[in-house]
C-alpha cells in the first residue's frame, strides 16, 4: 500500500510560473528594478526545489513504490480520447525534479550576477522561470500530450532565450533554428501518439506500459514504429544525428542558459522520454538498436568536433552533444539507470563547466570593457574582440584561481576520472555497452572516452594555463575572479560533480557497496527489463574482449588519465600550444574545425532546394498557373457575356422559359 | 438564472441577432460621420452581449436544434423563416459575435473616409454572416449568403488599397460562380422533394428527408461542394484570397479570415455531409476531398513561408490552416470533426489577432512589407509580445488554442486515413518555417530604420482590442473542455447519420447503428 502522499505538487508547477508572471510583468512595469527578479527569480526555484526535496524524502521514507498521481483538470475529451492534466509522481520525475530544480536555483543565483548590467534583467528572468515550469511539466506529465506541452514549451523558452539579445541578427536566426529543427523531430513524437492512441485508446503512461507488453508483438512493426518515431522527437530535443545542429548555434543565448537549458535539463528531455518509456523500447530491439548506433556515432562524432574548436562555449555544445549520445547508448543498450545516472552527474559538471565558462567570458569582457589596455585580444585576428574565443584567453588560472579549480574539478570528472562522478556514471555506460549491446558500439563509447578526456584538456590548457592573451600580450591587468554570487554555485556543482557518482557503485568494485541510486530508480524500470529477460536477454557479465568490469573500470579510468597528463603535456609546450593555436588551414583540422561541414551541406542539400521549390510554388505554380486560369477564365467569361448580351430580349416570358426548360433538364438528371 | 435560460431558449434571441446589426447599419447611415463608429461599435458589441448567454443556456447534451423556430415566408415556394444552433453552428455564431466588435475597434483611426458607409457595410456583414449559420431553410441560408458577398465587395472595392477593384471583382465573381451552382442545386434537391412529398419546401429539416439516388447525390453535392470549397478555399482555388486579404481594410481582412472563411467548411457539415451521406462518405470523394486538404497544408505553407508582404503570408497562412479543417472533419472521425469545429473558431481568433497586428503596423507605417520593419520589439515591446503569442498560436504551440484543433484533427484523421494525418502532420514543422521566419524579421534583428524608431507602441484601444484575443488564445488552449463539449452531441449524430449509407468509412466510434440520437434536423421542440 502506497502510504506517501503527494505534498503540493502542483504548487511545485506553480511556483516557477508565478516568477515568470511576476517577472514577465516587471519587464515592463518595473523594468530598471533589479532587486525584485533577484528576488522573485531565483526564490520561486529555491522553494520549489525544498518541496520537491521534501517530496523525495517523503516518497523514500514512507517506502512507496508506486507512481503516485495526482489530476488536475481534463484537458482535452472528445470522443474515446481523454486527456488529463495529471501528474505523475514517482522515482524518476521526482530525480528528475531535484535536477531541474536543484541546479536550476544555482544556475539562478549565478544569473543574478552573470546579468547584473543587462537592460532585460527582468524579461530574462520571465523567461528562465518560463523555462523551468515547463521543463517540470515535461518531467511531471503523467502523459504523452501533458509532456508534450513541456515538451515545445522548454523549446519556446529555448528560442527565446537563444534570441535573448534580439537585436544580433546571428543571435536571432539561432534562436529560429533551434524552434524549426527541434519542430522536426516533434513531427515524428506527434505521429508516435497518434500511434499510440489507436493501440491503446489512451496516452496515459501508467496504462500503457502496463498493457504494452501483453497488447504489442515483440519487435512488431507497430511497437517498432512508435519508438523510433518517439526516438525521432529525441535527436530533435537532445541534438543527436542527425537533428544536432541547433545546439551549437543556441550558444548564441546567455550562458547561465546553455548551462541551464542546453547542458544540464532541456537536452536530456529526450534521454528521459526514452526512460519513461523503457518498456516500449524494450519490446522493439530494432529501436533499441537504433537508439544505441545513433548514440554512440554522436558521442564520436562529436568529440571530433569538439577537439578543433575555439569558442568555448562551442566547445563545450560539442561535448554535450557527446556526453548526450552516452546517454542514449545507456537507454539505447537497456542500461536505463546508467542513462539517468549519467544525465544526473552530466548536469552536475556541464552545468559547472558553462557556468565556469560563463565566469570566463565575463571576467573577459569585464576586462576589455574596464581594463586600461586598450587591445582587444591579439590585434588583427578573426577573433579580436570575442570573449568566447580560447585563443583570447590564457593563463587566467593566476587570474581566476577559483574557477580554474572548479572547472578542472569538472573537467575530470566528465573525463571519467575516479574519483570523480563521471567516472561512475560513464564507465556504466561503457561497461553495459559492451555487456549489452554489441561490440562496436563498446568500442566507439570507450575511444569516444578518451576522446573526451582530450578535447577537455586541451580547453583547460588553452584557456587557463600558458600565457595570458587577453590583451594580445602583456599583464592580463583587469582580469579577476568573479564575484562570490557566481563562484559559489561553481563551488556547489564542485562539490556535486566530486561526490555525485558515489550514489551507484559497481559492486564489482573494492568499493563501499552503495546502489541507492539503482535501488531508488528499480522500480520504474523493473517492467522493462522483466520484458528483455522474457525475450531471452541473458548476459554473460564480461566485456566483448574479456575481463569483467573492475578491470575495465581501471583500464578506462587509466586511458582517461593518460589522455589528460598527454594533452596537459603535450600543450604546456610554447611551441605545440602555438601551433595549436593557429587557425586550422586545411586537412584533418580543418575538417574537424569546419565541423564536418554539415550545417553547409544541409543548407545545400535540404534547405537550399526547399527554399528554391517554395518560390517555384508561388511564381510559377500559384502566380503563374493557378490563378492565370482563374484570370483566364474570368476574360472567357467576358466574353460569353457579351454573346449572352445578344441574347438579352428584355422580355421576361423569355427568360422565364429558359428558366423553366434548364430546371426541368436539371430535374430531368436527378429523378 | 433558471428564469434567464428559459427566457433564452427562445428563438428571439437568434431573430434578435440577425436583426439588430441590420437596424444598426440603418442608424449608421443617420448619424453624424464621426458617430458612425461609436454606434456601430455599440451595436456590435450590444450583439456580443446579447449571444453570450447562448454559451450557457446551450443544452449539451441535445443534438437537435436549440432556439428553434419556423415560421412561414413565401408560403406559395415552400421558403420558411427557420432559423436554430446547434453543436456546429453555436461556436460560429458567437465567434462572429466575438470577432465584431473587435473589427470595428480595430477601423477607429485606419478608416478615414465615408466611414458611415463603412460601419453600416460591416454591421450589414454580420447580419449576413449570423444568418448564414442560424439559418434552417435552405432558401433562407442562400438569401444570408448572398447578402454577405455584397459589403465585403464593397469594403474591399471602396476602402481598401492596391488592386482593390481587381480583388473585389475577383472575390465577388470567384464566390459567386460558386453560390449559383449551389443554388441550382438547391433548386434542384427542392424540386425532388417536391416530387416525393407532393409539396415544395425548402425546409431543412423537410428536405433531410428526401430520397437520393447514388448518382442524384453525387451531382447535388458536387453543387454544393464548389460553393463551399471556394470559400473555404481549398486548394486551387484559393487564389482570390491572398488578393482579397491583401487589398481589404483592416476590418475587411479581420472578417475575411475570422468569420468568412468558415463558411465553406461549415456549409460542408451542416448541409453538403448530411444531406447527402452517401457523396460525402464515398471512398473516393473523401480522398480528393483530404488530398486537397492536404496539398492546402503543405503547400500554402510553402507559398507563404516566400513572401515578402505580411498581409500575403498570413493570407497563404489561412489556406493552410484551413485545410488542417478540411483534414479534420473529412476523417469522419468524432476527434477530427470537434477538432475541426474547434479550429475553425481558433483560425478566427489567431489570424483575426494577426491581421489587426499587421493592420496596427501598416498604420504607422503605409507599409505591410516584412522588409521594411526589424527590431521592433525594442521600441514596441507589448506589440512585440502579442504578435509573439499570436504566431505561437497560429503554428499551434501547446497550451496555445491551435494546439488543441491540430492535435484532434490530426490524432481522430490518423485513425480512419493514417497517411493522410502522418503527411499532414509535417505542417506543424512548416508552420514554423513561416511564421518565425516572419516575425524575426519584423521584431526581432537591429532596429536599423529611422522610420522605426519612433514608431508609438500599441495605445489603449489598441490593447482592448487584443486582450479579448489573447485571453481567449490561452483560455481556449489551457481549458478546451467547455468548447469542445457543445459541439459532441451534435457532431456524434452527423456521424450516426452518415454512417448509416457507409459504415465503413466512419470511425467506429461513432456507434452505427443501435438507438439514433435525434438528428440534426430535427428541432428540438418548437415545431409542431
Amino acid at each position: 500500500m502506497n502510504l506517501y502522499e503527494p505534498v503540493f505538487p502542483s504548487l511545485i508547477l506553480a511556483l516557477p510560473l508565478v516568477g515568470a508572471v511576476v517577472n514577465g510583468m516587471g519587464a515592463f512595469l518595473w523594468k530598471d528594478n533589479k532587486i525584485i527578479p533577484s528576488v522573485v527569480g531565483p526564490g520561486v526555484l529555491v522553494a520549489a526545489f525544498a518541496l520537491t526535496a521534501l517530496n523525495t524524502v517523503l516518497f523514500w521514507r514512507m517506502g512507496a513504490h508506486d507512481p503516485s498521481v495526482t489530476g488536475l483538470w481534463t484537458w482535452i475529451e472528445s470522443g474515446d480520447l481523454r486527456v488529463a492534466i495529471d501528474l505523475q509522481l514517482d522515482q524518476l520525475s521526482l530525480l528528475m525534479c531535484m535536477v531541474i530544480t536543484g541546479v536550476g536555483s544555482l544556475i539562478h543565483v549565478y544569473s543574478v550576477g552573470y546579468m547584473k548590467s543587462d537592460p532585460g534583467f527582468s524579461r530574462y528572468f520571465a523567461y528562465l522561470n518560463l523555462f523551468v515550469f515547463f521543463m517540470l511539466i515535461l518531467v511531471l506529465g503523467a502523459s504523452f500530450p501533458v509532456m508534450f506541452v513541456g515538451w515545445e514549451g522548454v523549446g519556446l523558452c529555448s528560442y527565446l532565450l537563444i534570441g535573448f539579445w534580439y537585436e544580433n541578427r546571428e543571435y536571432a536566426s539561432a534562436g529560429k533554428k533551434a524552434f524549426i529543427v527541434n519542430r522536426i523531430g516533434d513531427a515524428g513524437f506527434l505521429v508516435a501518439m497518434f500511434l499510440l492512441f489507436g493501440a491503446f485508446g489512451t496516452l496515459d503512461f501508467i496504462p500503457i506500459m502496463e498493457a504494452a507488453p501483453g497488447s504489442l508483438a515483440y519487435g512488431g512493426l507497430l511497437v517498432t514504429g512508435i519508438t523510433l518515431l518517439l526516438f525521432a522527437g529525441c535527436t530533435g530535443k537532445s541534438a543527436q544525428i542527425p537533428l544536432f545542429t541547433w545546439l551549437p548555434d543556441a550558444m548564441a543565448g546567455p550562458t547561465p542558459v546553455s548551462a541551464l537549458i542546453h547542458a544540464a535539463t532541456m537536452v536530456t528531455a529526450g534521454v528521459y522520454l526514452v526512460a519513461r518509456s523503457s518498456v516500449l523500447f524494450a519490446l522493439s530491439p530494432v529501436a533499441q538498436t537504433t537508439v544505441a548506433v545513433v548514440g554512440a556515432a554522436t558521442a564520436l562524432f562529436a568529440g571530433t568536433i569538439a577537439i578543433k574548436q575555439y569558442d568555448i562555449k562551442k566547445i563545450l555544445a560539442y561535448s554535450t552533444i557527446s556526453q548526450l549520445g552516452y546517454m542514449f547508448v545507456a537507454v539505447g543498450v537497456g542500461a536505463f539507470t546508467a542513462g539517468v545516472f549519467h544525465l544526473m552527474t552530466h548536469a552536475f559538471f556541464k552545468a559547472l563547466l558553462f557556468l565556469g565558462a560563463g565566469a570566463v567570458i565575463h571576467g573577459v569582457a569585464h576586462a576589455w570593457n574596464h581594463g586600461d589596455e586598450g587591445n582587444q585580444g591579439a590585434a588583427d585576428t578573426p577573433w579580436a574582440g570575442d570573449p568566447n574565443d580560447v585563443r583570447n584567453h590564457g593563463g587566467l588560472r593566476k587570474f581566476m584561481p577559483l574557477t580554474w579549480v572548479f572547472m578542472w574539478v569538472a573537467t575530470l570528472a566528465i573525463a571519467g576520472v575516479f574519483p570523480f562522478a563521471g567516472f561512475f556514471s560513464k564507465d556504466e555506460i561503457v561497461w553495459y555497452a559492451g555487456v549489452m549491446g554489441n561490440p562496436a558500439v563498446w568500442a566507439v563509447s570507450l575511444s569516444a572516452a578518451i576522446l573526451t578526456a582530450v578535447y577537455m584538456t586541451r580547453m583547460m590548457m588553452l584557456c587557463f594555463h600558458g600565457n595570458n592573451r587577453t590583451f594580445g600580450g602583456g599583464s592580463g591587468g583587469g582580469l579577476h575572479e568573479a564575484p562570490p554570487v557566481m563562484w559559489v554555485p561553481l563551488a556547489v556543482l564542485a562539490v556535486l560533480s566530486l561526490v555525485g557518482g558515489w550514489v551507484n557503485i559497481p559492486s564489482s568494485l573494492p568499493l563501499p557497496d552503495i546502489h541507492i541510486l539503482g535501488d531508488w530508480l528499480h522500480p520504474v524500470f523493473a517492467q522493462a527489463e522483466a520484458v528483455a529477460e522474457a525475450h531471452g536477454a541473458h548476459h554473460e557479465y564480461v566485456s566483448p574482449v574479456g575481463g569483467g568490469e573492475a578491470l575495465w573500470a581501471g583500464i578506462s579510468t587509466l586511458l582517461a588519465i593518460a589522455a589528460v597528463i598527454a594533452g596537459f603535456l603535450w600543450l604546456r609546450g610554447s611551441r605545440s600550444r602555438a601551433a595549436e593555436l593557429a587557425q586550422p588551414a586545411g586537412g584533418v583540422s580543418g575538417f574537424l574545425h569546419g565541423k564536418w561541414y554539415i550545417d553547409e551541406l544541409y543548407d545545400r542539400v535540404v534547405v537550399g532546394p526547399l527554399q528554391a521549390i517554395w518560390r517555384v510554388c508561388w511564381t510559377i505554380v500559384d502566380d503563374g498557373i493557378i490563378d492565370r486560369a482563374v484570370n483566364g477564365a474570368g476574360q472567357a467569361v467576358r466574353v460569353l457575356g457579351w454573346v449572352g448580351g445578344q441574347l438579352q430580349t428584355g422580355r421576361v416570358t423569355a427568360y422565364l422559359l429558359v428558366f423553366m426548360l434548364g430546371a426541368a433538364l436539371v430535374l430531368g438528371i436527378l429523378t | 438564472m433558471s428564469a434567464l435560460a428559459g427566457f433564452y431558449q427562445g428563438h428571439w434571441i437568434l431573430t434578435a441577432l440577425v436583426a439588430l446589426p441590420l437596424v444598426g447599419a440603418a442608424a449608421c447611415l443617420l448619424v453624424r460621420e464621426f458617430q458612425a463608429k461609436h454606434v456601430a461599435l455599440a451595436v456590435s458589441t450590444a450583439a456580443l452581449l446579447l449571444s453570450l448567454p447562448l454559451f450557457w443556456t446551450f443544452d449539451v447534451a441535445e443534438a437537435g436544434f436549440q432556439n428553434a423556430v419556423s415560421m412561414e415566408w413565401i408560403p406559395g415556394w415552400g421558403v420558411s423563416y427557420a432559423v436554430g444552433i446547434d453543436g456546429i453552428s453555436i461556436l460560429m455564431v458567437l465567434l462572429t459575435t466575438f470577432i465584431m466588435p473587435l473589427a470595428v475597434a480595430g477601423s477607429f483611426s485606419y478608416i478615414q473616409k465615408r466611414q458611415r458607409a463603412f460601419y453600416a457595410m460591416l454591421l450589414l456583414l454580420e447580419t449576413g454572416m449570423v444568418g448564414v449559420f442560424v439559418a434552417l431553410d435552405l432558401f433562407l441560408f442562400f438569401v444570408f449568403w448572398e447578402i454577405m458577398l455584397v459589403p465585403m465587395y464593397f469594403l474591399i472595392g471602396i476602402w481598401g488599397g492596391g488592386r482593390r477593384v481587381y480583388s473585389a471583382v475577383k472575390f465577388f465573381l470567384y464566390t459567386s460562380a460558386g453560390s449559383l451552382l449551389m443554388l441550382v442545386a438547391i433548386l434542384a434537391l427542392a424540386g425532388v422533394n417536391q416530387g416525393q412529398t407532393g409539396e415544395w419546401s425548402f425546409a431543412y429539416a423537410d428536405l433531410l428527408q428526401t430520397e437520393l439516388g447514388r448518382t442524384a447525390q453525387m451531382w447535388l453535392f458536387a453543387g454544393f461542394a464548389v460553393a463551399f470549397l471556394v470559400k473555404v478555399p481549398v486548394f486551387p482555388f484559393h487564389t482570390w484570397l491572398p488578393d482579397a486579404h491583401v487589398d481589404a481594410p483592416t476590418a475587411g481582412s479581420v472578417v475575411l479570415a475570422g468569420v468568412l472563411l468558415k463558411m465553406g467548411v461549415y456549409g460542408l457539415l451542416r448541409y453538403g455531409m448530411p444531406l447527402f451521406p452517401e457523396a460525402a462518405t464515398d471512398p473516393t470523394v473523401l480522398t480528393v476531398l483530404l488530398v486537397l486538404g492536404l496539398v492546402g497544408v503543405i503547400y500554402a505553407a510553402w507559398v507563404a513561408a516566400v513572401q515578402p508582404d505580411a498581409k500575403k503570408l498570413i493570407a497563404y497562412t489561412s489556406v493552410a490552416h484551413l485545410g488542417f479543417v478540411m483534414i479534420g472533419v473529412f476523417g469522419l472521425t468524432r476527434q477530427g470533426i470537434e477538432g475541426g469545429i474547434l479550429q475553425m473558431v481558433n483560425h478566427g481568433v489567431s489570424t483575426g489577432a494577426l491581421f489587426l497586428l499587421v493592420g496596427m503596423l501598416y498604420e504607422r507605417r503605409h507599409t505591410r512589407e516584412i522588409a521594411d520593419f526589424g527590431g521592433l520589439a525594442k521600441v514596441m515591446p507589448l506589440f512585440a509580445t502579442a504578435l509573439v503569442v499570436v504566431a505561437l498560436s497560429s503554428i499551434g504551440l501547446p497550451g496555445t488554442n491551435g494546439f488543441v484543433g491540430e492535435f484532434l484533427i490530426l490524432l481522430g484523421t490518423f485513425q480512419t486515413r493514417p497517411w493522410i494525418a502522418a503527411i499532414a502532420t509535417t505542417g506543424v514543422i512548416f508552420a514554423a518555417c513561416y511564421m518565425l521566419p516572419m516575425v524575426q524579421r519584423i521584431l526581432f534583428n537591429r532596429l536599423d530604420r529611422d522610420e522605426n524608431r519612433v514608431l508609438p507602441d500599441m495605445n489603449l484601444r489598441e490593447k482592448l482590442v487584443m486582450a479579448p484575443l489573447l485571453v481567449m488564445i490561452v483560455l481556449v488552449g489551457v481549458l478546451p473542455g467547455p468548447f469542445l463539449v457543445r459541439t459532441q452531441a451534435s457532431t456524434e449524430a452527423l456521424l450516426v447519420r452518415i454512417s448509416r449509407d457507409a459504415p465503413a468509412a466512419v470511425d467506429s466510434q461513432a456507434e452505427p447503428g443501435g438507438e439514433l440520437p435525434p438528428l440534426a434536423g430535427e428541432p428540438g421542440g418548437s415545431r409542431p
